[in-house]
């Protein structure tokens, strides 16, 4: 079986990529495009951490087919910073250590920045379900939620 | 894995002939987000992916001129949530659809999926037979409808042909002071599959219950739609009396599993307290509206 030509856009730049038709858009990320940003935690939708964005909205690429990109805009953690810049969410996240060993923080991000987009001001309760498809072994998730707030207020104030 | 094929047709009439001609080797992917878990832990191994996202009648969200909703099967929470409309209308089909899965889910996982899917426990579906929803399927042989409590025939079992596929749902119009409402019982507050799950829809002329619907779930090899708890609602004020003979009758209809998640003792008792509290709301939603 011949493999599968998608062209798509990730994270602003038109690609192309061969796949087979049963890959993973997670699998194509990782070992076929080398962006090992995004984690494989479960394979089933559970955890979170091979988050992105598929036309803007928030998906597990662990359950998205490769092929299915075709024609659309992905944006993964890779895309987060410019250059050396760090997107306001991952400072914060430094700042306030909401990451200890780093492997949910790739999808914490891309699905926190997924809720400031929809919701610039949440509450702590719509933080707290937003980022319940994400999955952390280590902080027990209070630090991640309090810098996911104060950005959300720098970005507010920001915007002022 | 190594011989399978994907396809994403343009067309309603190519998807089904795509998909028919496959046979039993074909799965539709709408969502994916039971399809891709059954293929990984080698449930299923499909010949044929039929893509169905590329249909605007499976993807679109159509309010008719009567005051109704056609939702295409392939339709996802978070597109249905961002309708203007249709959460006005129908709050409980809404909320029960918004309950499946995380916010990563809720971006790819439909309906549709949620009902050919098959489980007891999906959690739209007791909230779509409260609403009276008819559900269309397109097959070799061409389209019919059917009361979407015909549907389901058994865990992971549907009443669809071979080489048919769901189409969309069609929620009737709505009489004034109208409502719907969705709750399920789950150990934790998110994220769980439901141990029982109710879904009301109501219609009140002056404080009295004019017509009723309601759908049970996670209590019998297919979702239930409970006539019995209807009829006990049906005529009264939804006073405390009507209320438990409605819980009554939705524990009587009650024929479950005893699982690490429920006992059949609990799950029969919380199917007449769900009753209860998510009559209630729908009232409530139906007084307001």
């Amino acid at each position: 079986m011949a493999k599968l030509h998608v062209s798509t856009t990730i994270n602003g730049e038109p690609t192309e990529f061969l796949c087979e038709p049963y890959e993973t858009m997670l699998d194509v990320l990782r070992d076929g495009l080398g962006l090992t940003g995004s984690k494989e935690g479960c394979g089933s939708g559970d955890c979170g951490a091979c988050s992105i964005t598929l036309d803007n909205r928030l998906v597990c690429s662990c359950l998205m087919l490769a092929a299915e990109a075709e024609g659309h805009e992905i944006n993964t953690i890779e895309g987060m910073a410019k250059g050396e810049n760090l997107q306001p969410l991952q400072q914060k996240f430094l700042e306030m250590a909401a990451l200890q060993c780093g492997i949910c923080t790739p999808g914490m991000l891309v699905a926190a920045k997924s809720l400031l987009e929809h919701n610039p001001n949440p509450t702590e309760t719509e933080v707290r379900y937003w980022l319940a498809g994400n999955l952390c072994r280590c902080t027990g998730y209070d630090k991640i939620v309090r810098a996911v707030m104060d950005t959300a207020e720098e970005m507010r104030g920001a915007a002022q | 894995m190594t011989d399978i094929q994907y396809v994403a047709p343009n067309t309603l009439d190519e998807a089904v002939g795509a998909f028919a001609a496959a046979g039993d080797d074909a799965r539709v992917l709408a969502g994916g987000t039971d399809l891709l878990v059954q293929m990984r832990s080698g449930m299923v191994e499909p010949g044929l992916i039929v893509d169905i996202k590329q249909v605007a009648e499976l993807t679109s969200v159509e309010e008719t001129a009567d005051g109704g909703f056609i939702v295409g099967a392939a339709v996802s929470g978070a597109v249905l949530e961002e309708h203007p409309r249709f959460g006005q209308v129908w709050p409980g089909v809404l909320e029960a659809l918004n309950l499946i899965g995380s916010t990563q889910v809720q971006g790819r996982a439909s309906a549709g999926g949620n009902l050919c899917n098959g489980s007891p426990a999906a959690d739209s579906v007791p909230a779509m037979y409260a609403a009276g929803a008819i559900v269309t399927v397109q097959g070799p042989n061409g389209s019919r409808q059917m009361p979407v409590e015909e549907f389901p025939v058994g865990p992971g079992k549907t009443n669809l042909a071979p080489g048919e596929m769901l189409v969309s749902f069609t929620l009737p119009p709505r009489p004034p002071a109208s409502s719907d409402a969705y709750l399920r019982m789950i150990p934790r507050t998110e994220m769980d599959i439901a141990v029982v799950g109710v879904g009301v829809s109501l219609t009140l002329e002056d404080g009295v219950c004019t017509a009723a619907r309601v759908g049970l779930g996670a209590v019998a090899p297919t979702v239930l739609l409970v006539d019995a708890a209807a009829e006990a609602l049906i005529g009264s004020t939804l006073d405390d009396a009507a209320l438990d003979a409605a819980a009554a009758a939705c524990s009587a209809a009650c024929n479950p599993i005893d699982d690490k998640r429920g006992t059949i003792a609990y799950r029969t008792k919380v199917a007449g307290v769900l009753l209860k509290r998510t009559a209630t709301i729908a009232a409530d939603r139906a007084k307001g509206a």
